[in-house]
């Protein structure tokens, strides 16, 4: 049985799921026969979060929206990866955080508009992720040692 | 006979970069609305980086995109020097040239066949690709260009995201005679991949033709970096000065800004620059894609596409030129050390998708005062929005149905390739 991934980007540059899309330059047809790739927007349209065996997640955490989105994952995948900094700290989207009082100020207008959270956070800060890859991007050496054991 | 008023709303549009809905409002065959609204949400980065030190600024300012991260990483480092007036050695060059075609050839393979060509195979996903016959082989095909230009990223930049070996005034590694080799060697394997998709996109059905203004970057080499900013209706500047041409637009519904050139809608990207400047392409390129080269200037969008393609090779022949003098002699260079003063620098240079510009101001001590950004898809927004009208009106007087029309508009934006985490970077806005 191929085990069913999902890939999922919250507030980042995305350069971790680009890392492993470097990653299946060489490992595509190797990885397509263990994995089925359920959720993926960057490849394939977005039907709703399906039932998984690991989701990997990537990006801080900045909206309601993207607490609910991330809470609706973890109930349906058995396994959930942080990748990279941002899943992980929070960094590089957290800067805003530890704005001075007056570059606080400048930006408060839009964080209302845009129906920001107070602060950006990881996803530890809302859901029990199970594994961590770390690295801004994701260590490409390190994601296809852990890939490659979850796929055993 | 379908209804002739109703509202198509797109959401999560698939196979891009970012998030991004389409809203569109039709009433008796015409569009009173059509709002692309980016949702990708904003992480301040022109914010962050008021305060900073320059060295810091291109490592942070990578991390706006990781797809776009080399152009981001080279662009701010114009800036940099040019704010500070130094330059740098011929070798710096070409490493930041070989840098920036390893981008977009990586850039360009990604969006061709892994977002375009499902389309013109009726598929959702190359996922879905036969494991036999032609499919099969396209995907091996996206897969090993795309290897290519990653294994040039790699070795001229440290890594294909966020590359750690460019800096201000030069490069801190080097890559060794073997790795330029091989990637001479993995770059000529894939000549003949590219001219196979060349051909397939020269035959896309698709088609959607308006009169329209270009932008973009000149020079008798087609490269990405340096040159003089040219518009299709002939208006040619120095770098300096498109603050002059550009003007930036509010969208309320959206978390990205746009701009205008001049006060009207205009286009950046591969279908400008090919309009713009075909004639400097490689020769080995323009040899191989004579027959191909006599679209362009074309007004059709869908071109984009094609004009993606034949980039693909230019990157490829002009990396193995590059490669091929750096094969000769590649010295170990240390960075050149700036001389510190105030001032501002603009940095400007072709992104996959068309022209970025940094506008950054440094004060004596070497501290980011200020910043302002212009992004390819930002540029590209009011232009996408009046094209999909446009070809949704077309498409209703040719009955097409609401699913219909929905996937061929999908397909325009596609066509545009646009780049949603980039494009939210900012934050000087005034919200009405």
């Amino acid at each position: 049985m191929r085990q069913k991934i999902g890939f999922f980007s919250f507030t980042c540059c995305e350069g971790c799921t680009i890392m492993f899309l470097e990653v299946l330059n060489t490992k595509y047809f190797e990885y397509m026969k263990k994995m089925k790739i359920e959720n993926f927007r960057a490849i394939k349209s977005d039907k709703g979060i399906k039932e998984l065996d690991i989701a990997f997640v990537e990006g801080a955490i900045s909206t309601e929206s993207e607490i609910r989105k991330l809470k609706e994952i973890r109930k349906k995948t058995k396994k959930l990866v942080a990748l990279g900094s941002g899943a992980i700290n929070g960094y590089p989207s957290n800067q805003r955080n530890k704005f001075d009082t007056s570059k606080k100020k400048e930006i408060q207008p839009l964080i209302k508009k845009l129906h920001q959270i107070r602060e950006i956070l990881s996803i530890n800060e809302f859901v029990k992720g199970d594994d961590e890859i770390p690295g801004c991007p994701v260590d490409k050496n390190l994601l296809i040692k852990k890939i490659e054991s979850y796929l055993k | 006979m379908h209804s002739n008023s109703f509202d198509l709303n797109i959401k999560n549009i698939s196979k891009i970069e970012g998030h991004t809905h389409l809203d569109v409002k039709v009433k008796n065959g015409k569009v009173t609305e059509c709002k692309l609204k980016i949702s990708e949400n904003k992480r301040f980065f022109t914010q962050a980086i008021t305060g900073l030190n320059y060295n810091l600024v291109p490592t942070t300012m990578s991390r706006i995109c990781g797809t776009c991260s080399s152009a981001h990483t080279l662009c701010s480092i114009e800036a940099i020097e040019k704010a500070f007036g130094l330059n740098v050695s011929e070798q710096t060059l070409m490493l930041r040239n070989l840098l920036i075609n390893a981008g977009h050839l990586r850039d360009h393979a990604m969006h061709l066949y892994f977002f375009c060509l499902p389309d013109l195979f009726n598929k959702d996903s190359v996922l879905d690709f036969s494991e036999k016959g032609i499919e099969h082989e396209l995907v091996h095909d996206g897969l090993d260009i795309k290897e290519s230009g990653n294994f040039l990223s790699t070795v001229v930049g440290g890594r294909a995201v966020h590359p750690p070996n460019a800096l201000i005034g030069g490069f801190t590694k080097f890559p060794g005679k073997n790795e330029i080799q091989e990637a001479i060697k993995k770059l000529e394997n894939n000549r003949e991949k590219i001219i196979r998709l060349i051909d397939i996109f020269s035959n896309q059905k698709e088609s959607f033709k308006r009169k329209t203004n270009y932008v973009s970057i000149v020079n008798s080499d087609y490269n990405y970096l340096k040159g003089m900013i040219k518009t299709a209706y002939g208006t040619v500047i120095p770098e300096e000065s498109y603050g002059e041409h550009l003007q930036r637009v509010v969208l309320p519904y959206s978390t990205a800004t746009a701009f205008t050139w001049e006060s009207k809608e205009y286009m950046v990207g591969a279908l400008a620059r090919m309009n713009l400047n075909k004639e400097s392409l490689n020769k080995n390129t323009i040899k191989e894609t004579g027959k191909y080269l006599k679209i362009f200037p074309s007004d059709c969008v869908f071109d984009n596409n094609l004009a993606q393609a034949i980039e693909m090779l230019h990157e490829v022949d002009n990396s193995i030129d590059i490669l091929e003098k750096l094969n000769i002699e590649i010295k170990n260079e240390k960075p050149i050390a700036p001389k510190i003063k105030s001032g501002i620098g603009i940095g400007v240079i072709e992104a996959p998708r068309g022209t970025l510009y940094y506008k950054l101001e440094l004060d004596n001590k070497g501290i980011i005062k200020s910043a302002d950004l212009c992004i390819p898809t930002q540029q590209n927004i009011i232009h996408l929005e009046k094209d999909i009208a446009g070809y949704i009106e077309s498409m209703l007087k040719e009955n097409k149905n609401k699913k219909q029309i929905s996937f061929e508009a999908e397909k325009m934006i596609r066509a545009y390739d646009p780049c949603m985490s980039c494009a939210t970077h900012f934050l000087k806005i005034n919200w009405i």
